[in-house]
């Protein structure tokens, strides 16, 4: 007859329940983390094929012998530097215009008192539930009658300011203190003076987080840069990427290096901002 | 000067009246508490005074000038707040000096000053350190030394120190008297604790629901309380009030009520008759009220709170009234279910119309 196996304490069964708990949390993690990358591997994967190679079954999901000299092609063929300058002026134009133009509303409506505030800043949210889509003739309209079509301020001007920002920040500016407001105006700040040397530092998190908003947004615009501009002095790298694909129809693997230069300032923004993009996402969801 | 003037000021915000025709002379280098419960608007009496309100009506005047329409940072007030309202993102000493900067005061000056400061309230080492960096108690050091860096004619405080642990309460109240004293400056402190309230101000001005009810010495406003609401807000344990009318009780007035009755001294009865007061209410402090085998009060004792240095007595009246009675620690401790007798000296006696709630004193 077999000795009987001691029985676990209540200690070592609480902690075996722990780490399973953990290993399970962790495999879906890696799970969802191998759907997320996935795509941008095998983008790097064919970037570095020879076409053939790509078009082969089974496919390959490692290159052996990489071919590096389709990012220099793509480069060349593609333009891609004149593209990438016209999405980081376009992108920084709308970036810092939306970030201003969000700290200034939202300062108004988290610290100063007017007529309707509360109506206006519901009609503030109001304008995140409109599709960009809905607006797209009448923004085209404007653009063009006032002569932007083909020009960096056609590209910018009807993203400078968004409901989102506005809301994002003055969420930030409503944890600031009001005693801080009432010790500035003590020592003779005035409503600028603060905003700029005691709100906007203290929302610094919130705002870069909106910096990385605006950023992403800008530079991943597809639809609105193809309607208006025709001349390839103004097009962003995203329309640039459609004309890769069309001149190098026959160099698949030339198109995703295309997509990869594209993407790198965005992968780079991501490595540097990701703590204050998550930070921004979540603030005030706890009290901290 | 730091003399401050409020001249029937009225504060409403909508409908709510907030101060109701407060009128309150503090002296240049006066330690004044205002005092109340919650809600009394002795902090909106403050912002009103710093400029962060204005005055439905009536006047502020600080030294010779009347500062209605005068910027907050032009009165030469400092103002320190319950929250200490340091900015976090700047260190110790960028937020000590920012009064000055905003004043564009020269670097040179602003360190000595900055300097001063720190050595005064014992911030040396902390100048580099953010305020996130520092303990309760010296932040509100840091506030502190923000406030007189400017040299204001009149610092006004807003609870500074309610936010401490009760030791370090006790130790930054005597250092606030200190740096009164050194300063000899005007200040004006918002507090809702009498002990505060009590050791710290020259005089008390005690306020509720917006009304100023009294203002006074310490002392006098604890010994003569003028009116009901005053009498049983200040004191720890509050005073033991009872309400009946005048009776004669073998020849003696006394006020007699469900509970039982005390006598009263033959002024101060005659004054509550010649008052016209239909109903009286008696008070009397926990210290005045002693066991007596002829006390007139009969009650049981129901909970005894020893303290160390003394004890509060938690009695029934016959109709079930509380009353505490204060007792030294150096005399024997009652057992708690103990009948007792209870006796007051008609000298320490309050009187209050009880419709009025006004004190009514011997002639």
């Amino acid at each position: 007859m077999a000795a009987e196996l001691p029985r676990p304490s209540s200690a070592g069964r609480t902690r075996a329940r722990h780490l399973t708990g953990l290993a399970a949390r962790y495999l879906l993690l890696t799970v969802l983390a191998i759907i997320v990358i996935f795509p941008l591997y095998i983008t790097i994967v064919n970037s570095l094929l020879t076409p053939g190679q790509i078009a082969a079954r089974p496919p390959k999901f490692f290159p052996l012998h990489p071919q590096w000299d389709t990012y220099s092609r793509a480069w060349d063929v593609g333009h891609m530097s004149r593209y990438l300058v016209n999405s980081a002026i376009v992108t920084a134009f709308i970036t810092v215009g939306q970030v201003v133009t969000a700290t200034l509303a939202a300062y108004a409506f988290a610290f100063l008192e007017f007529p309707f505030k509360r109506t206006l800043f519901v009609v503030f949210l109001a304008t995140l539930m409109v599709p960009f889509e809905v607006t797209i003739i009448t923004n085209l309209t404007t653009v063009t009658s006032l002569g932007w079509y083909d020009s960096y301020q056609g590209l910018a001007v009807p993203f400078l300011a968004t409901g989102f920002g506005a809301f994002l920040l003055r969420q930030a500016f409503l944890q600031v203190p009001r005693d801080l407001q009432d010790a500035a105006e003590l020592d003779g700040y005035g409503h600028w003076r603060f905003m700029l040397r005691v709100a906007v530092p203290l929302a610094r998190p919130a705002m870069a987080a909106l910096s990385v908003f605006a950023f992403l947004g800008a530079w991943n615009q597809y639809l609105w840069p193809l309607l208006v501009t025709k001349d390839d002095r103004y097009r962003t790298v995203q329309i640039g990427l459609k004309q890769l694909r069309a001149t190098s129809i026959d160099q698949v693997n030339v198109t995703f290096a295309g997509v990869m230069i594209a993407a790198l300032p965005l992968v780079i923004l991501l490595l540097f901002f990701q703590k204050q993009l998550v930070r921004g996402l979540t603030a005030g969801a706890v009290k901290g | 000067m730091g003399r401050v003037v409020l001249d029937h000021v009225t504060k409403k915000f909508d409908e709510v009246v907030a101060v109701d025709d407060l009128s309150l002379e503090i002296e240049d280098r006066e330690f004044l508490v205002l005092l109340g419960p919650s809600g009394c608007g002795k902090s909106t009496a403050l912002r009103v005074i710093a400029g962060l309100e204005d005055p439905t009506s009536g006047t502020v005047t600080i030294g010779d000038r009347v500062v209605n329409d005068v910027e907050p940072k032009d009165r030469d007030i400092a103002m320190v707040f319950q929250s200490y309202a340091l900015y976090p993102h700047m260190s110790v000493r960028k937020n000590i000096e920012f009064p000055l900067r905003t004043r564009h005061v020269e670097p040179a000056d602003r360190q000595i000053a900055v300097n001063e400061a720190a050595v005064a309230l014992g911030l040396v080492g902390l100048l580099n350190r953010k305020p996130a960096q520092l303990s309760g108690g010296q932040r509100q050091r840091v506030a502190l030394a923000r406030a007189i860096v400017r040299r204001p004619a009149v610092f006004l405080m807003d609870e500074p120190l309610s936010n401490l642990d009760a030791q370090l309460r006790i130790q930054t109240r005597a250092e606030l008297i200190e740096l009164q004293r050194n300063l000899q400056t005007t200040v004006v402190y918002v507090t809702h604790d009498q002990v505060e309230a009590m050791t710290m101000g020259h005089r008390i001005a005690i306020m509720n629901d917006g009304v100023l009810q009294q203002v006074g010495p310490p002392q006098s406003v604890y010994e003569r309380p003028a009116n009901l609401f005053v009498a049983r807000f200040i004191g720890n344990p509050p005073m033991n009030t009872m309400e009946g009318r005048v009776v004669d009780r073998e020849g003696v007035r006394a006020v007699e009520f469900e509970g039982g009755c005390l006598p009263l001294d033959p002024a101060h009865a005659a004054a509550a008759e010649a008052s016209g007061a239909k109903s009286l209410v008696v008070g009397v402090r926990p210290e005045h009220l002693a066991f007596s085998d002829d006390g007139a009060l009969h009650a049981v004792i129901t909970v005894v709170e020893s303290l160390g240095h003394e004890r509060h007595l938690i009695c029934r009246l016959t109709d079930g009234q509380m009353i505490i009675v204060r007792q030294g620690s150096d005399v024997p401790r009652p057992a708690e279910g103990t009948a007792v007798r209870l006796a007051a000296d008609p000298m320490h006696l309050h009187v209050f119309d009880a419709v009025t709630e006004r004190r009514i004193d011997p002639r």
